[in-house]
């Protein structure tokens, strides 16, 4: 074949792979388009875009995108002046940034027209970022809870209330179990990819301590870390490999698990007869849990805001929150309890995290805020603390002291206010 | 004229393929590592990244991992190797095949080579199921934990020699083939034991192969990665893995990179050991 020949028969193949290099080409989108960083998974980005969106009275074009290039998208969007989008999904953490940068739309006007959606006023104020105005709607969310194997409940201490346990009471059923068993059937997803800094950030900090960041090297977090060692002995070993716990859940090798809910669905799904899903427990402080918050905000200069403004009524409908229930791990933002109707596994987890939200002391502790590229060491800094200090049996004073000082380290690098539980700060959070 | 200038010619894209992909990427690495956020917001030269990779808690654990893997995996290749390239010598039919089975190794990946080994050794794994048949234990067990670093660290062993060990083996097979059968014969002759035979003649004439196997088989243990992911996870961070870590959990490309630095700065000590240590002598070149 002589080289000409070659490239008129490699130039199809070119053509080919150069247009799925380019992809599908925004600029040319007559229908508003809805960029997100949340319904990635290609499955349910098709529900989106076959169910969610079917009745919808805007035709929308919907495109999901990891939370980094969506960042890098939108401002530069703003920068270039050349507006795509028309309406961002994305978890709370993600347009926060957007925020000091003046690049969200207000959107208090589109507030009254969604009274009868019942949008609980804790998660309205959180797309207010502690402005005046609303900036985003809140869409959907998620948190973290437990799940048990009902061979677990036998062994539960007595007086205990699985809808209100309390650290040591998960302590002494795990060290029931353990006896009776001679195996540590409670597990954490201490693994590479699972998310136990989540736990220490929004639920045991919280729960001991009252704060995250202010309380980090408290005598209250020493304490902490000592009855949490206590509670370790009674872990599963096999925790810092567990990623996502709804595995060793349905393999019987735990019996009890901490974990996002998306991360137990498959368990509680699968074998609803064989699983409870229940709150968090509390600890001194209450009930510390973290809500993770997607919502819905129109960047400054889109191309179609009107029609955006009418898409995210339509998401807000309770009919239109069941389906995105359906679709995702996500649950509703509206206040509205779960319909019986559902299959079983997912209202047994709705009804836990309608039960922890609705506990008399609970306590919401967001997803770190402000601290953009520098999120992934603050979270090492929990991981950090936990190895050293529950692993390898070093003195939790000391360690606390060194990590506390990284940890102030990283907030003086991006100036990062203090974000609940911790109080609000004037300036950069410190670690007292 | 044109005779001259042609070999240049036709090694120049390959040469500027590695400049592109290899040396400038390797100059931008140092540059992450060596270059910090000043205090006018401007990078400037620094120190910041490294010392945070040396203050990292278990930056000396990964250190010592790492070390220990090289030390214990490399010289257990070797004799392996070594033993296995001698016994092919005396196989007439069938050496061939024999080596051919001895290499498939070489076509696994190392993280499939990871995976394989964790399906026999994980709690539920192919090792339990055995001794659960034979009655030594009563139920799942746990090898792979925090709390059996021993075990931690002889599986990584294990699944590197199973996996890794034919690569030294085909080059030592190759540096046999080529030293002459007479010199060995004409030793017999003078009534040199077989040992005498291995320790005067194969050894010295084998060096320059062994000074090549060693020299890939330790860079590349240095580099040690997907294996020790699959089978240690967290529990067991090697240089590799923590630069992993730093890159991708902990988002911060400065530190990545200065441990990137300290896995080559690693491989390159060894290699020049190696050539000083292994030198073939002036004459024998």
């Amino acid at each position: 074949m002589t080289p000409k020949r070659m490239l008129l028969r490699l130039g199809p193949v070119c053509a080919v792979a150069a247009l799925a290099l380019a992809g599908p080409n925004l600029a040319a989108a007559a229908e508003p388009v809805w960029l997100s960083t949340q319904l990635r998974p290609i499955e349910e980005a098709q529900q989106v875009r076959t169910v969610i969106l079917k009745d919808s009275p805007v035709k929308a074009q919907f495109i999901a995108d990891q939370p980094a290039s969506f960042t890098v998208r939108v401002e530069a969007e703003a920068k270039t002046g050349h507006h795509v989008v028309s309406l961002l999904g994305a978890l709370h953490g993600e347009l926060e940034p957007f925020v000091p940068l003046g690049l969200l739309q207000p959107l208090d006007s589109l507030v009254p027209r969604l009274a009868a959606d019942k949008i609980p006023n804790s998660l309205m104020q959180l797309g207010k970022f502690g402005t005046q105005h609303q900036y985003y709607i809140p869409w959907m969310q998620a948190t973290y809870i437990m799940a048990a194997n009902r061979k677990a409940l036998p062994y539960l201490p007595k007086g205990a209330n699985l809808d209100h346990l309390t650290y040591d009471q998960l302590e002494q059923w795990a060290a029931a179990i353990h006896k009776a068993t001679g195996q540590r059937m409670l597990g954490f997803p201490a693994g590479p990819s699972g998310l136990m800094h989540r736990f220490f950030e929004g639920y045991l900090y919280p729960a001991y301590t009252g704060g995250l960041v202010t309380t980090f090297r408290s005598p209250q977090a020493v304490a902490m870390w000592e009855s949490f060692r206590k509670l370790w002995a009674q872990v599963n070993p096999n925790s810092t490999n567990y990623g996502f716990m709804q595995e060793p859940l349905l393999s019987g090798d735990v019996w009890i698990a901490f974990d996002h809910v998306a991360r137990l669905q498959d368990a509680l799904r699968k074998r609803p007869n064989d699983f409870v899903a229940f709150p968090a427990p509390s600890g001194p402080k209450g009930l510390a849990y973290m809500p993770v918050v997607a919502g819905l905000a129109i960047p400054k200069g889109a191309p179609h805001p009107a029609q955006a403004a009418a898409l995210i009524a339509y998401l807000s409908k309770p009919s239109t929150q069941i389906l995105t229930l359906k679709a995702s791990s996500f649950f509703p933002a509206d206040a509205l309890p779960t319909p019986g109707n559902l299959e079983p596994g997912l209202k047994a987890e709705g009804d836990a995290v309608a039960k922890m939200l609705a506990a008399p002391d609970a306590k919401p502790a967001l997803l770190p805020v402000g601290l953009g590229a520098k999120g992934g060491e603050f979270d090492k800094i929990f991981l950090d603390t936990f190895q050293r200090i529950v692993l390898r049996h070093e003195d939790p004073a000391t360690v606390l002291k060194r990590e506390g000082d990284a940890m102030q380290r990283i907030l003086n690098d991006v100036h990062a206010k203090c974000w609940a539980p911790d109080p609000p700060s004037a300036g950069t959070c410190q670690v007292d | 004229m044109r005779s001259r200038t042609l070999p240049y010619l036709l090694i120049a894209p390959a040469s500027l393929l590695l400049a592109v992909l290899f040396l400038w990427p390797l100059v931008q690495t140092a540059f992450l590592a060596f270059r910090a956020p000043g205090p006018l917001g401007v990078d400037v030269w620094s120190l910041a990244h490294v010392r945070r990779m040396v203050s990292d808690f278990d930056f000396h654990t990964a250190l010592f991992n790492t070390l220990g893997l090289v030390v214990v995996v490399v010289p257990l290749q070797f004799i392996l190797a070594l033993t296995m390239a001698s016994m092919l010598r005396h196989i007439r039919a069938g050496r061939s095949l024999v080596l051919w089975i001895w290499s498939i190794p070489l076509g696994i990946s190392d993280l499939a080579a990871g995976l394989v080994w964790l399906a026999i050794l994980s709690e539920r794994g192919y090792l339990n199921t055995v001794l659960h048949a034979v009655g030594i234990i009563s139920g799942p067990r746990s090898w792979l934990t925090y709390e059996t670093p021993g075990v931690l660290f002889a599986a990584i062993v294990a699944t590197e020699l199973w996996r890794a060990t034919a690569i030294v083996l085909v080059i030592l097979v190759a540096g046999l083939d080529m030293i002459p059968r007479e010199y060995a014969e004409a030793a017999e002759v003078f009534g040199a034991t077989p040992w005498q035979r291995f320790r005067r003649i194969t050894l010295p004439l084998l060096r320059p192969s062994i000074q090549t196997a060693l020299i890939l088989r330790t860079v590349l243990a240095f580099e040690m990665f997907a294996t020790v992911i699959a089978i240690g996870g967290r529990n067991f961070p090697v240089l590799a893995s923590k630069a992993y870590n730093w890159q991708y959990f902990d988002q911060n490309t400065g530190v990545a990179a200065a441990y990137a630095l300290v896995i080559m700065g690693a491989a390159i000590g060894a290699t020049l050991v190696y050539l000083r240590l292994l030198r073939s002598p002036e004459q024998a070149r």
